[in-house]
């Protein structure tokens, strides 16, 4: 009995430590969407370790206190059916923790779904980002570029995201600036991001979409305002322009290295959204649809 | 030649061809085995053509634990590829068909069967009933599943395995991205296993619903009962769903329809959203006999009655109401408004409600209560903090904006593992060991059991804690290979290790079987647990017709009432029992439904017309047979109850 009690304890002992070593991607967040993030992580961490305690608090306190070789032999365990005090308590005290996680969510929800607070008032940049099998493609309708592999975005600057897909569904992920959203062929969504300073950082398609997708990540540059103008003049200076026949080939199955193009795919190929989307099927409720998009 | 081309596998390797030079082997070894012993006559007479609830029950279980160690297979298969950085075990195609087959095993061919194995045994027996309600359907139910579980089997030597994960999300599994019969295997073995599982819903609903013994009203019926009558009713509700969207795919694969694809209208999103209208209450099929074998289990060996009955029976019914709720929660990320996901948030993490009320009741069934640590009882108690645990990191993921950071992470993979082993895995390996000598008539050993209790216990913390933190770093989950610089190599070999562990656990219940069958002594009497519910007032191992006489009942304790209250469950005199008589044709449909979904999977459409003109000639011949059953006489039911030794009930 006491060996697994030291192997037990030497499993959470070391579990603790692994996880001390150095900060954990998601729980180190770079901008205001990750942090809210992480702060939620936090919150519910915190909440349910304390009902963990209770119960386990519970549970060894019955188990050593009611084992039957603590017994006598003659003792009868008592035909208990209940008690309405005790019955209020066990039901009162989730629904509690429930409605303050509700809240927590709720707020959150509407926060990370929204322009990065203190944001607000800036115009924010918008990149198209669309998976191919196994590539990301980044679009900068503004600044008239398009890049594989590789994002670059100004600091202090609330992004747009606008995703989607040419085929499988993928999720766009920077662990560090803000959780995933989907990538599909037939609809755009969008996520707001924004970074709090310049960084390399790791993103990556979450969503498993075949045979290249565990190498089908992407590098994220958050630059200062003023090296991102010069990247961008960098990219028209010395990029070949993009052309329907090149951007077939990227389309191709495979994997690439970074690339570097002027002018957007957005031109020949544009994204599914409005009248290009994919359940827009040409028929009189092409309005709404778009409303509903946009919306998003 | 060119018609068999179609039989190769796609992307071979050593390692297939050695499984088709096994699975050759051990087909061979079993037909010579059978032929040696002549024991065809035996397996037809008594296995293959019964209709009887426990002889079904106990064919459920064993295919689930064969079924139990080709999904561990896979599992170790992963864990080692994933063990250290950049390993080449596997590569990517094959990684991702044994990810995909592990899933689809485990979920619909090893937790399913157990689960409804036990309640084939067990829930007859717990109402007083001589069978389940239409006992023929029964075996077909048994014998579409067995043949869907072999058809997916198939996949892995003939055509290849599906590849696009259990959850198999359009586009990537339609032609165009996924161009094997993989997933043709996939929509075909889940249809035809899953309509024997519908039909098992509705068996078990009537038979719980009409076939109770005297007394026992609803609010008196074991907790295991009650947790399956809930589970069947949704699985009728969800299996439909999951029988349509099935039929959708093998349309939009076969017959070019598009019902799933990106273009000509289709929607990749409904998929996604039709798999988890079925998909979460599925969960809830597997967890609610789950709680139901551990409140049995929990008050056996507490030697004390269930605590809050009531708020038990009330908490499962909603979580089964909340269970068809809140399936939009496995993809918080779809891009659906703040508000969608904020309902949705909230009827998710809301189920912790119900769930915590019964946690809190088995705590305080314990209390004041004389507490064996048997092997049941340990993997009940031992699930109780594990699956807190789950469940509590299940809140985590319902919270929709820090899903976005955990979702098609291995932090979710952590998670449901953390509720489907210690939850699903320990109830039923807890039920296995607790109804053992119900089955068999001896008990299994004791110290072995502990043993793999421990062995699992400690193998699964180690297999999948580790992930959450992984998960948390920034890994994927249904990644094949990862760089160094990740740095997710030391947890990820950590996980293997308890992988390892685990397996180490099943060969062990595995060996226990076979020791405790060769020196268990063989007189444990009717109730060696000193049981309370009445599948313990017959004997062991349960005779053909369950009860000689029909018990009567008076609460949820029949078996405890009659030992401490001098209630007595039997007063009538024995009488000729009417018995269903044993039938081939479930079998001949099972192989017919095969052969129909093997055909269909590779469009050989003479096979399909043939075997469609078999399966319904089966169903006609059923409809004109004359088949009144037979009668057991007082003579013999007295015979059988004097070996038994308990003649004078």
């Amino acid at each position: 009995m006491k060996l697994k009690w030291a192997l037990l304890s030497l499993v959470f002992t070391m579990a603790l430590v692994l996880t001390g070593c150095e900060p954990l991607l998601v729980l180190n967040p770079q901008g205001p969407q990750a942090e809210t993030q992480a702060n939620v992580i936090w919150i519910s961490i915190a909440t349910m370790a304390i009902i963990l305690i209770i119960v386990l608090a519970i549970l060894i306190t019955v188990l050593v206190k009611y084992r039957a070789s603590k017994q006598s032999d003659d003792y009868e365990p008592p035909h208990i059916k209940g008690n309405p005090i005790v019955e209020g308590i066990i039901v009162g005290f989730p629904i509690l923790i429930i409605i303050f996680l509700g809240i927590v969510s709720v707020n959150s929800v509407y926060k990370v779904e929204a322009t990065p607070e203190g944001y607000e008032d800036q115009e924010p940049l918008v990149i198209y980002a669309s998976s191919s099998n196994w590539k990301w493609h980044f679009s900068y309708p503004e600044e008239d570029i398009e890049t594989v592999n590789a994002v670059f975005i100004p600091e202090d600057r609330p992004i747009e995201f606008k995703l989607y897909s040419y085929g499988p569904i993928t999720s766009f992920w920077i662990p560090q600036l803000a959780g995933q959203k989907y990538a599909m062929a037939d609809m755009v969504t969008t996520l707001h991001l924004a970074a709090d300073q310049p960084g390399d950082y790791m993103g990556r398609n979450a969503n498993f979409s075949g045979e290249g997708f565990a190498e089908n990540i992407f590098d994220v540059t958050v630059l200062t305002q003023k090296d991102f103008d010069k990247w961008v003049d960098d990219i028209h200076n010395t990029a070949e322009p993009i052309t329907e026949k090149e951007f077939n080939k990227l389309l191709e199955p495979g994997h690439l290295g970074k690339l570097f193009y002027t002018g957007t795919h957005l031109d020949f190929s544009p994204a599914p959204e409005g009248e290009h989307a994919g359940h827009n099927h040409g028929d009189a409720s092409e309005h709404e649809d778009h409303l509903e998009h946009s919306h998003h | 030649m060119e018609f068999f081309e179609r039989f190769a596998i796609p992307h071979p390797s050593p390692l297939i061809y050695a499984s088709m030079v096994a699975i050759g082997l051990v087909s061979i070894a079993i037909i010579v085995g059978i032929t040696y012993f002549k024991k065809w006559g035996y397996l037809w007479n008594e296995w293959l053509t019964t209709v009887d609830h426990k002889k079904i029950g106990i064919m459920y279980i064993i295919s689930a634990l064969l079924m139990l160690f080709r999904g561990g297979a896979d599992a170790i298969m992963m864990r080692l590829q994933t063990a250290v950085p950049e390993n080449s075990f596997l590569d990517a195609q094959h990684y991702n068909e044994v990810f995909t087959t592990h899933g689809v095993v485990m979920i619909m061919f090893m937790a399913m069967p157990f689960i409804i194995g036990l309640m084939n045994f067990i829930v007859p027996l717990q109402i007083g009933a001589r069978d389940v309600a239409f006992p023929r359907l029964n075996a077909i139910s048994f014998w579409l599943f067995f043949f869907g579980a072999m058809l997916f089997n198939l996949s892995f030597v003939v055509g290849g395995s599906p590849d696009a994960g259990w959850t198999n999300y359009y586009p990537l599994a339609s032609n165009e991205f996924s161009p094997s019969v993989g997933v043709n295997y996939y929509n075909w073995a889940l249809q035809i296993s899953g309509i024997g599982t519908l039909m098992t819903g509705i068996n078990f609903i009537a038979t719980i619903l009409k076939m109770r013994a005297p007394g026992m009203k609803l609010m008196k019926m074991p907790m295991f009962t009650w947790a399956s009558l809930l589970t069947n009713v949704i699985i009728v509700f969800a299996f439909p769903v999951l029988t349509i969207a099935l039929v959708m795919g093998t349309f939009d694969r076969q017959f070019g329809t598009h019902f799933f694809t990106s273009m000509n209208g289709g929607m990749d999103m409904m998929w996604a959203n039709l798999f988890w209208v079925w998909g979460h209450p599925e969960v809830y099929i597997l967890i609610l006999p789950a709680f139901g074998i551990y409140s049995e289990i929990i008050s056996t060996f507490s030697q004390r009655n269930l605590y809050g009955y009531k708020s038990m029976v009330w908490s499962m019914v909603l979580i089964s109401l909340f269970s068809f709720t809140v399936w939009l929660h496995h993809f918080f990320t779809m891009g659906q408004n703040a508000f969608t996901n904020s309902i949705f948030s909230i009827t998710t993490i809301a189920i912790a409600i119900p769930t915590g009320i019964k946690i809190f009741n088995w705590l305080l069934t314990m209390r004041k209560g004389k507490i064996r640590f048997t092997v049941p009882m340990l993997y009940s108690i031992a699930f109780i903090p594990l699956f807190t645990i789950g469940g509590a990191t299940g809140v985590m993921l319902g919270m929709a904006s820090a899903d976005y950071q955990y979702h098609n992470t291995m932090f979710l993979v952590a998670h449901f593992h953390n509720v489907i082993i210690p939850g699903v895995v320990f109830a039923v390996l807890a039920g296995f060991t607790y109804w053992w000598p119900k089955m068999f008539g001896f008990m299994l050993n004791e110290k072995i059991g502990k043993w793999a209790f421990w062995f699992l216990s400690i193998g699964f913390c180690l297999a999948f804690f580790p992930m959450y933190i992984t998960g948390l770093n920034g890994q994927a989950r249904r990644m094949y290979t990862y760089s160094e610089a990740t740095g997710f190599g030391p947890l990820n070999l950590l996980s293997f290790f308890g992988a390892g562990l685990m397996a180490i656990a099943f060969v062990l219940i595995v060996y226990n079987v076979y020791y405790s069958f060769r020196h268990s002594p063989r007189n444990v009497g009717d109730d060696p647990w000193n049981a309370r519910s009445l599948e313990w007032a017959t004997h062991n191992p349960v005779p053909e017709y369950n009860f000689a006489v029909a018990p009567e009942v008076k609460s949820s304790e029949a078996l405890w009432d009659q030992k401490k209250h001098g209630h007595k469950l039997f007063n009538k005199e024995y009488e000729e029992i009417h018995m269903p008589n044993k039938s081939g044709v479930p079998f001949i449909m099972g192989v017919l439904f095969f052969i129909f979904g093997f055909s269909f999977i590779f469009a050989i459409w003479l096979g399909v017309i043939l075997s469609a003109i078999g399966i319904f000639a089966c169903m006609i011949y059923r409809t004109f047979e004359q088949d009144h059953g037979f009668h057991i006489s007082v003579k013999e039911i007295k015979e059988t109850e004097e070996k038994f030794g308990g003649a004078d009930k």
